[in-house]
């Protein structure tokens, strides 16, 4: 009998803090989430609705003509394009490099390999902007300006992903190693036919979040990007915002666009750059 | 097996752990584009900056400088804006850095402690990783407007005075800290659900038995296994916010004029420093000097880090 007394009190108690803890979240999630609703339904609001006090919050008629005009004012088709191109091969580079730079150090061993291995480490620690000046001389001094090469050729080596991945490379089974040796396969070929393939969630995690750290790329991009030929979605926004001045549901609108693509990209995977961002942030 | 000679240049050597490695110069070859991008475009930039700092003078159109001295380094310790930049770097990593922590190390509890909708709150929280700062900062500087944003409407409604988030000096940096906030909750959330997982599951069951209350499990146990994770974040989101930059340019530059962060670059942080010496001024040397002084304060934040941490967080 006191078994069951003290159970049914522990049941309130859990039902009250399970309603405490719901309500946090749900709160938190809408304060994080408010600036995106904000986004969006002021996106489709008139200007009258969008600066009126007290808040209009939601528009009267949702005004689908703001993305119209939106999309006729700046090429956003093409910096989303831009975008896409430098992302595909930035994320080509990044893979393949971190590839080659993983295995060496995580099946060979050579001389200088602990003085190699340092270096590309330490290379972690130097901050992305104290590069930018020398880099953009390089870039101009390569004829490269205003070039898609330009964007993503200075961030294709990355130690972070050479570590991360030789971490994946250094845990497989040594008997693998072994039987390709008595198989006769040569080490070229034991890398793309048995590395790569036994390791394609982290070499698929490292494509994913070198692709969103691309796409939302801003300083750099801003800096070698000259006209709208080769612009990126973000520094075509900001290019858009003069341009839309005053008019904030046609920058809503536009803010919109850029982001859009990007949701659909994390609602497809977003559990492999949880986990991906999760694991690799341990490691890191 | 061990030094079996194989086929002509390669062969293998058997390492303590009972790995096979294979000792070849083909590594070079492996190594050689991934280092002649780091050498490139990592080591040979952080030592060309080294030196521009040290330049007397510099012509940007030849991009050529002259002479040495540490003119650039004065120059740089007597600007009323570098200071200005650093006290902004200083109030970020003193508001803003502990306010994210605990916010998120929070919402993390709460996700890991709920049994249904978990995963959903985990995507909804993690959204704002992978939007562009550029894009919700336009957001943020409508919220954020004098006359028009929800933000004063919001504060007005417990009874606060409107406020020039956006212009007035005093206030910018407030804008600053609650954009930076919000910016880097979705990051640190995932590393604390990440470590979160990593505690055995038996130390929770042994707690239960013993009819332990779920907020001293909490705070007798959870919290001291996650510390090495706690630290690691921190230590993350320290040299994250030493970097602050996206976030001021999409706030702040359309109100400076002439590529300022802000009315009187007010709003201005070191990396923004940096890129305003270079690019808006074209003062590399100036440039280059700030930014060897912000490697300087970053390679001494990882070594106080990397000291403390061996003294007092013990890894699980």
């Amino acid at each position: 009998m006191p078994r069951i007394h003290e159970k049914r009190v522990i049941d309130t108690k859990q039902i009250v803090s399970d309603i405490i803890k719901y309500a946090l979240l749900t709160i938190g999630a809408l304060i994080l989430f408010f600036p995106f609703l904000w986004m969006l339904t002021t996106s489709l609001k008139t200007l009258s609705e969008a600066i009126a006090t007290p808040p209009v919050w939601l528009p009267r008629a949702p005004q689908w003509v703001n993305y119209a005009v939106v999309w006729n004012m700046k090429p956003f088709m093409r910096y989303i394009m831009n975008t896409v191109i430098c992302c595909i091969c930035h994320v080509a580079g990044v893979v393949v490099f971190s590839v080659l730079g993983a295995y060496a150090f995580s099946m060979y061993s050579f001389r200088f390999k602990g003085f190699f291995f340092t270096l590309f480490m330490l290379t972690m620690m130097v901050p992305g902007e104290l590069l930018i000046i020398q880099n953009y001389i390089t870039i101009q001094k390569m004829h490269l300006m205003d070039t898609y090469i330009a964007v993503f050729l200075p961030t294709l080596a990355s130690g972070f992903y050479i570590y991360m991945l030789r971490e994946h490379f250094m845990q497989m089974p040594p008997s693998l190693f072994k039987s390709a040796k008595v198989d006769g396969t040569s080490n070229w070929r034991f890398l793309w036919r048995v590395m790569v393939p036994m390791n394609r969630n982290t070499i698929f995690t490292i494509a994913i979040l070198s692709f969103i750290g691309q796409w939302n790329a801003f300083l750099w991009p801003e800096l070698v990007t000259r006209t709208d030929a080769t612009k990126l979605v973000s520094s075509g926004l900001i290019a858009f915002r003069s341009e839309a001045s005053s008019n904030v549901q046609y920058m809503m609108a536009g803010s919109c666009i850029v982001l859009i693509p990007m949701i659909v990209f994390y609602a497809v995977f977003n559990k492999q750059i949880i986990n991906g961002v999760g694991g690799g942030g341990i490691k890191g | 097996m061990k030094n079996t000679p194989k086929k002509r240049k390669s062969r293998l050597v058997e390492t303590e752990d009972g790995r096979l490695l294979i000792k070849s110069p083909m590594a070079y070859v492996y190594l050689l584009l991934p280092m002649a991008f780091l050498c490139l475009f990592v080591l040979f930039p952080t030592v060309m900056a080294g030196r521009m700092a040290f330049f007397q003078k510099y012509n940007f159109m030849k991009s050529l400088g002259t002479g040495f001295g540490t003119n650039a380094f004065e120059y740089v310790l007597h600007d009323k804006v570098f200071w200005q930049a650093a006290k902004n770097t200083g109030i970020l990593m003193a508001v803003a850095l502990p306010a994210t922590v605990a916010l998120s190390l929070m919402f993390a509890l709460l996700i890991n402690a709920i049994k249904r909708l978990k995963g959903m709150f985990q995507a909804l929280f993690f959204l704002p990783y992978v939007t562009s700062s550029i894009a919700i900062g336009a957001a943020f500087q409508w919220l954020f407007h004098s006359e028009y944003g929800y933000f004063n409407w919001f504060i007005g409604l417990f009874g606060a005075a409107p406020q020039k988030w956006l212009t007035d000096s005093s206030c910018v940096i407030w804008a600053l800290c609650i954009f930076c906030i919000w910016n880097g909750l979705a990051y640190k959330i995932v590393l604390f659900l990440a470590g979160l997982q990593k505690i055995d599951k038996e130390v929770y069951k042994a707690a239960k038995i013993d009819g332990t209350s779920p907020w001293r499990t909490t705070v007798k146990i959870t919290l001291p296994l996650l510390a090495p994770t706690t630290w690691m974040v921190s230590m993350m989101s320290m040299i994250y916010t030493a970097k602050t930059y996206n976030e001021v340019y999409s706030l702040f530059t359309s109100y400076g004029g002439g590529g300022s962060a802000g009315p009187g670059n007010n709003a201005i942080t070191l990396v923004y420093y940096i890129y305003y010496q270079f690019y808006e001024r074209q003062k590399v040397n100036y440039a280059a000097a700030a930014a060897i002084i912000f490697l300087a304060v970053i390679l001494l934040l990882t070594t106080i880090q990397r000291l403390v941490a061996k003294k007092f967080v013990q890894y699980v």
